[in-house]
């Protein structure tokens, strides 16, 4: 199974990551274009140092990269890992079809209103 | 029965899932309402789930448990919290310890399972919301435990070859 693929302590890092909203907006700016630490605080009404912490979650969680260049911090976001979080979504909806299936399954063969 | 939609929400941890059945509302209201019928579906193939108790009113709890291809017991809870039949109902679905009540281990998920006849087909909505991934690898284990099965099949024919 492809979630297999991930460690507990990974998915946990990377849904912890994004359970706040204001790191699911850095996620979201990162993706648009790449962006420096002073470019993202500027967005935001907290400190530099706050969304500098907040950044490091996330890379923690690889869901962004950060990259030095000069005397900036470059964010860039890392879609394999926002792709990581869909395939667990993705390992759940399998358990909902196979529901689906044995439901009509039992409705096929069991006509209205009959007890089993 | 065919899968009309389903939509993942990786931000907020929810998976709607939309199927719908060439039967009546009410008929499909039974397979939840009814414990003989509900067990033949809720839990995969080879972790068949026995409903001990099964209340479908508002506040009502149900308690159930899944039985291994090894005789293992996964134990599951139930509390409705709202409920519309043959509507709509919403619950939350929890592990339970070896007592069978509510260990609290990894919290709940919650369910808004919503049910529109059109003609002779009835559409069958469900929203799963999960509070972490953890809860949601742990659930996705249990229901995974065949697919997993099979794969490892799959590596010792491999390697018998």
């Amino acid at each position: 199974m492809v979630v297999y693929e991930l460690s507990e302590s990974e998915i946990d890092r990377i849904f912890q990551a994004m359970a706040d909203a204001t790191r699911r907006d850095i996620i979201k700016q990162a993706m648009l274009r790449e962006q420096s630490v002073s470019e993202l605080a500027r967005r935001y009404a907290m400190s530099f140092a706050a969304v500098q912490k907040h950044v490091a979650v996330l890379e923690r969680a690889s869901l962004v990269i950060k990259q030095r260049r000069g005397r900036e911090q470059i964010v860039q976001a890392n879609p394999e890992s926002l792709r990581r979080a869909a395939r667990l979504l993705e390992a759940y909806e399998d358990i909902w079809r196979e529901r689906a299936n044995l439901i009509g399954e039992i409705l096929s063969n069991q006509p209205e209103g009959t007890e089993p | 029965m065919s899968v009309i939609s389903t939509h993942k929400d990786t931000e907020n941890l929810t998976l709607t899932f939309v199927a719908e059945f060439p039967a009546d509302i009410d008929r499909v209201w039974q397979i939840w309402e009814d414990p003989r019928q509900l067990e033949r579906w809720w839990g995969p193939p080879t972790w068949p789930a026995t409903f001990v108790r099964h209340e479908m009113v508002p506040g009502g709890e149900s308690r159930y448990y899944m039985t291994g291809p090894d005789g293992d017991k996964a134990r599951g809870w139930w509390k409705i919290i709202a409920l519309d039949g043959p509507r709509s109902f919403e619950f939350e679905d929890g592990f339970a310890g070896d007592d069978g009540e509510p260990s609290g281990f990894l919290g709940s998920t919650r369910c808004v399972v919503t049910l529109e006849q059109n003609g002779g087909t009835t559409r069958m909505t469900t929203v799963s919301s999960f509070e972490s991934a953890e809860q949601l690898e742990e659930m996705v284990k249990m229901g995974m435990e065949e697919g997993v099965g099979l794969a490892m099949g799959q590596i010792d024919a491999l390697l018998a070859a």
